[in-house]
């Protein structure tokens, strides 16, 4: 299996608005986007147009139940965009640890050269 | 926040001034960050990164010892980098006391960099190694925040 991740899902996670509504969709499940529209700070058109984004990506997708139009969250392609950021945050874990490594081997190689030095 | 963000922090048991040293004197940078580093650490200044046989241009931007510490770098790439189309890596050092140091590191505009499909998959795929447990536990907790179906 590769990391890849193509333009349309990096976009459509890069935006804080569609964030905000994965995570309101990752949290409660099927609902509507007149029911998303209650909870964010934008208006409906804007929730509208944010959600055939994030359809395209495929990060969404929706059902008929009854007469109302429900999203739901594809988990299997937010897993993909979340760990294709968690490659990149493990890298520079990677690199801080080296930092720590080496700055605690400066300080202490300086404190033994203070003792010789006193 | 716009856009994608990684931050991440260590604490480090060495003053600031130390720490400092290690993250902007280019020949510690080469052993933590790219395998050759040509920069003079100075507001504005144009470097270069050089990863393995393949390199990048790298801007300083904010140079405040030994407190903050900012670049931009765009790799690969041969184009300069600036707003729109490189990464903009911001480190920030506090003082903990007895000596320590957080060190915080945040990383943004993943979402912009303008590389093949095959490159980004390469670049996925040479760092993928060892890092299993890591995302193992990842899609643990994605796991537990899986809507339940209503159905």
């Amino acid at each position: 299996m590769t990391e890849q991740v193509d333009d349309e899902l990096w976009s459509a996670v890069a935006d804080p608005s569609r964030r905000k509504l994965l995570d309101l969709l990752v949290s409660n499940g099927d609902v509507s986007a007149s029911w998303l529209a209650g909870r964010v700070p934008f208006s409906r058109q804007a929730v509208a147009k944010h959600l055939a984004v994030l359809e395209r990506a495929r990060l969404v997708s929706r059902h008929k139940h009854g007469r109302e139009v429900l999203y739901q969250v594809e988990a299997g392609r937010l897993d993909q965009a979340t760990r294709a950021m968690a490659v990149l945050a493990a890298q520079w874990d990677r690199r801080l640890a080296t930092i720590k490594r080496l700055a605690e081997a400066a300080h202490a190689e300086r404190r033994r050269g203070d003792r010789h030095d006193g | 926040m716009q856009g994608l963000t990684i931050e991440r922090d260590v604490l480090v048991e060495a003053p600031p001034e130390v720490v400092w040293r290690t993250i902007t004197e280019p020949d510690q940078m080469s052993q933590w960050f790219a395998d050759r580093v040509d920069l003079v650490v100075e507001p504005g200044a144009h470097g270069y990164l050089q990863f393995g046989d393949q390199g990048g241009p790298v801007v300083v931007e904010i140079v405040d010892p030994p407190n903050r510490f900012s670049f931009r770098w765009n790799y690969p790439g041969g184009q300069e980098p600036g707003t729109g189309n490189s990464m903009l890596v911001e480190f920030t050092l506090t003082a903990e006391g007895d000596g320590r140091t957080r060190l915080r590191v945040v990383e943004s505009g993943h979402e912009l960099r303008d590389w093949p499909d095959a490159e980004r998959r390469r670049y996925a795929d040479e760092h993928r190694e060892g890092w299993g447990e890591f995302l193992d536990r990842l899609a643990r907790v994605l796991a537990e925040f899986r809507p339940q179906r209503r159905r």
